[in-house]
């Protein structure tokens, strides 16, 4: 057996206090900007424009109130811990650790982090697992590389069939839209999507291409666009207002420029956006 | 321990089959080019992920230079100024080269094949040659992501996600999705096959290879953290090279795994039918999610190990966090849904990866307590080593707290895919990981070159990396919260996104500061490899294996004798020794004589 060698003195230095205190200050600097910057709102996005939005921001505030709270204890156990217990020359306490606390902070983390995901179920169930009311008015979203196209059914109702055939943007049938089909001839096809306040809206998100995404901030809500599916979602905005549309799934060269705008307007002007449009297609 | 007694060590029959008295190869080329001394192996990983971390550290740099200045010209762009595709090319470069040949390369396969043999003393890993092998493939896997930039039409532009259809169609969806997509799907599948060699050699090494006495209740934590890593790459990365063959096919062979009906591309009608582009997404995520935890466990070994040498404490609570070392790695398996919560999967299955996302954040927090736990009470000693585990707590805590908003799939709806998810993930994996890294490589400098590194510099150069990542990351939160959309190459096309503009300059400025401050660190670093002090054999005063050989060990790591083990690995301040730790070789008869 090799003896060890005990050449213990070398490092029992009585350090200064200098990395201890810088530490502890570094650690104090950082809850104390963030506690600001979060309380602030400074960077806070617009308020929302949907009852599931307000519910989301909700979760948002109670789950920033638990991680915050973590967050300003855990650094600050740190530095007390790097101030506190510095090298002083005192021995170090010989603990193997405590059952009855691993016992109690993981009952403690159970409970709040679960119970987190558990509280936040309503804000997805609201938005993502209700079918869209009856008199929802349906509207069908699809994306290419890199514009946003919207068709609404028109008068009669009913989206008019798609041949991917078909499909020439250069001459004014983007969507592929078939001729041969009556339910087709007074669908409105335009690059910007204009919806009624406070009635339900239920997109139908489709791309045809590669993978997008639709988003906007005020809705907090993010769908993406997947090729061979069509996914709806649906909410009712309650404020009038212009909001920018962008896609955040990396869509190729051009996925910066792609985005359109959401118009949430009063219904008599939706109706008379749609009379305009049927008279122009 | 009880733990311990479960897996018994290799009979003593087998172990006298392993050569204990190797003789060092001569010549250069037989020495250090294709050694199979798994301590060469070690540092040929390590020196590949240094390469390759400085490489991905002047991407990240011209990245943050082009988004605050996208119209300013560079010298060694062709054009004069970044186009969207370059920066799109640098964005998967990035992200492929951090992620596989910087946080998987040097915590598990550099020290990890460097001290996993010397900290269970054994002579060797099980698969010497297997090694070398496995080294071999990684750096043709570099070499092969590197050659992606020169290929005709230039590096992917599909992020290293590479969703398809965008990675599946060949350059119709794109510049760099021809050959250079190609390439890419190529190197990850070498990569993939040097890992899953490597996993199996740390498998087997530490179930069969550990010394006389050191049972599985007495491994150190690294080597806890090696174990599970190898487990989770062995599981992981089988995935990612089925998943990569598969889109390979769909490109190169016309199959349709990934690519459905009605593809219009450029309004070219697409000749595919039958696939699923969510197929893809959950095969890579699979492999993906756990890929997080193989960049960090061996991170949090390491940290467990230096707070303890440090502290002159017994790690808090041993078996807690070698248990919660394996819930991680276990529960890694079963969340890689909530990378998908609005991909467009059934809406039900956000609920239950929310829940079951949740629940890691319990391994985790078990692992913090218990570290702060180990400081309580301790005798703290501000090595440099310590420094950057204490920076790795602080990283870890907050970019581990960022995740409990996105783990839900309503805060998740808002903040997908914007800069909040890159400073989480850049934190918690990213600076965390490295953190890990640069504890390991000041812990271990010493024994790895028989020199030490300069503390004054070292510690100048953690104030100033602690200091700048949270200035470059902390404000990216604020940024995602706004609705700020990542891998956009210009944000003045979105007028909210213009707006953010000031706080991303910031940002740029904090990064360029801290990617200067790593200037001190390379210099310090290879000063000291030629001219630092000589180290002893246990400069930090360490309990465990490889502090009990010479700095750098022999050829065979111990002598010409093997260890044999008494004691658990952080026995420090033991009342009534007279030494503050007593190493795991120290038998009970001698250590009366130290008590």
């Amino acid at each position: 057996m090799l003896a060890p060698v005990m050449t213990h003195s070398r490092n029992s230095v009585r350090g200064s206090a200098g990395p201890a205190v810088l530490l502890a200050l570094l650690l104090l600097i950082l809850v104390g900007v963030t506690v600001v910057l979060f309380a602030s709102h400074a960077y806070s996005p617009p308020s929302p424009i949907t009852a599931e939005g307000r519910l989301t921001d909700q979760q948002y505030g109670r789950t920033l109130w638990v991680a915050g709270v973590i967050f300003i204890l855990a650094q600050l156990a740190l530095a007390y811990a790097a101030l506190r217990f510095r090298d002083r020359g005192r021995p170090a306490r010989f603990i193997r650790g405590n059952n009855a606390l691993e016992v109690v902070w993981t009952l403690a983390t159970v409970v709040l982090f679960v119970g987190l995901s558990v509280m936040g179920r309503r804000a997805w169930a609201d938005a993502r697992l209700g079918a869209a009311p009856a008199d929802a008015v349906q509207i069908e979203v699809t994306t290419t590389q890199f514009v946003y196209t919207f068709r609404y059914p028109g008068p009669d109702g009913k989206f008019g069939r798609l041949d991917p055939n078909l499909v020439s943007a250069s001459t004014g049938n983007p969507l592929g839209l078939d001729p041969n089909d009556a339910a087709g001839k007074d669908d409105i096809v335009v690059p910007v999507l204009t919806v009624p306040a406070n009635r339900p809206v239920e997109l139908l998100i489709r791309s045809q291409d590669v993978v997008h995404n639709f988003f906007v901030r005020e809705l907090r809500l993010q769908q993406d666009a997947v090729p061979g599916m069509v996914i709806p979602v649906n909410f009712t905005a309650d404020r009038v207002g212009r909001y920018e549309i962008v896609c955040t799934q990396l869509c190729g060269q051009g996925h910066n420029t792609m985005r359109s705008f959401l118009n949430v307007v009063p219904e008599p002007e939706y109706e008379s956006f749609l009379k305009q449009q049927a008279v122009g297609q | 321990m009880s733990a311990g007694s479960a897996v018994s060590a290799a009979p003593e029959s087998a172990r006298r089959a392993i050569p204990t008295s190797l003789e060092a190869p001569t010549g250069f080329v037989r020495r250090y080019i294709f050694s199979t001394d798994h301590k060469v192996v070690g540092l040929q990983y390590f020196f590949l992920s240094l390469t390759a971390v400085l490489i991905g550290v002047v991407l990240s740099l011209l990245m943050r230079f082009h988004l605050v200045w996208p119209t300013a010209h560079l010298p060694f762009v062709r054009g004069g100024i970044m186009t969207p595709e370059q920066y799109l090319a640098l964005v998967t470069l990035h992200g492929t080269i951090m992620v596989f040949f910087v946080l998987t390369t040097a915590p598990q396969n550099g020290f990890g094949n460097y001290f996993l043999p010397l900290q269970i003393g054994a002579p060797e890993m099980a698969f010497p040659r297997l090694n070398s092998i496995s080294f071999w493939l990684t750096f043709a896997a570099f070499l092969c992501l590197l050659a992606t930039c020169i290929v005709p039409g230039g590096g992917p532009i599909s992020g290293w996600t590479a969703y398809p259809p965008l990675s599946g169609l060949g350059e119709v969806t794109g510049p760099g999705e021809g050959i250079g997509q190609t390439v890419w799907i190529v190197s990850i599948l070498i990569f993939c096959a040097g890992s899953l060699l490597s996993s199996v050699n740390f498998i087997a090494t530490i179930i069969d290879l550990r010394a006389p006495g050191m049972t599985l209740g007495r491994m150190p934590l690294t080597v806890w953290a090696w174990f599970v890593t190898a487990i989770s790459i062995l599981l992981a990365f089988g995935v990612l090279l089925a998943g990569g063959v598969l889109l390979l096919l769909d490109r190169s062979a016309g199959t349709n795994f990934f690519l459905p009906a009605g593809l219009v591309v450029s309004g070219q009608v697409q000749a595919h039918a039958g696939g699923s582009p969510l197929l893809w997404q959950h095969l890579f995520w699979f492999f993906g999610h756990p890929e997080v935890y193989i960049a960090i466990l061996p991170g949090m070994g390491v940290v467990s190990q230096v707070l303890a040498t440090f502290s002159r404490k017994p790690v808090f609570g041993y078996r807690a966090m070698a248990g919660s070392l394996c819930a991680i790695g276990l529960l890694g398996f079963v969340v890689w849904g909530h990378h998908m919560f609005v991909s467009g999967m059934s809406p039900y299955s956000g609920l239950t990866f929310s829940l079951l996302t949740m629940s890691i954040g319990v391994p985790s927090a078990i692992k913090t307590f218990n570290w702060l736990g180990t400081l309580w009470g301790g005798r703290i000693r501000f090595r440099s080593p310590m420094l950057f585990a204490m920076g790795f707590v602080s990283f870890f805590v907050t970019g581990g707290l960022s995740g409990i908003f996105l783990g839900q799939p309503a805060l998740d709806s808002t903040l997908h895919a914007t800069y909040y998810v890159v400073a989480h993930f850049h934190i918690v994996m990213g600076v965390a990981a490295i953190f890990g890294i640069f504890a390991a490589t000041h812990y271990w400098f010493p024994k790895m070159f028989g020199r030490v590194m300069d503390e004054t510099l070292a510690k100048l150069h953690f104030w100033l990396t602690f200091a700048g990542a949270y200035c470059i990351f902390m404000p990216l939160h604020f940024v995602g919260i706004a609705g700020g959309v990542r891998r956009y190459a210009d944000f003045t096309g979105v007028d909210y996104l213009t707006a953010l503009l000031p706080l991303h300059r910031f940002v740029t400025f904090a990064a360029f500061a801290t990617g200067a401050a790593q200037i001190i660190f390379l210099y310090n670093f290879f000063h000291s490899l030629r001219s630092g002090a000589q180290a002893p054999m246990n400069p930090w005063d360490a309990t465990t294996l490889e502090w009990t050989t010479s700095s750098p060990p022999p050829i065979d790591n111990f002598g010409g004798k093997l260890p044999r083990v008494y004691r658990g690995p952080y026995e420090y301040s033991v009342p009534g020794a007279t030494v503050d730790f007593l190493p795991q070789n120290l038998a009970i008869e001698e250590s009366r004589d130290v008590q």
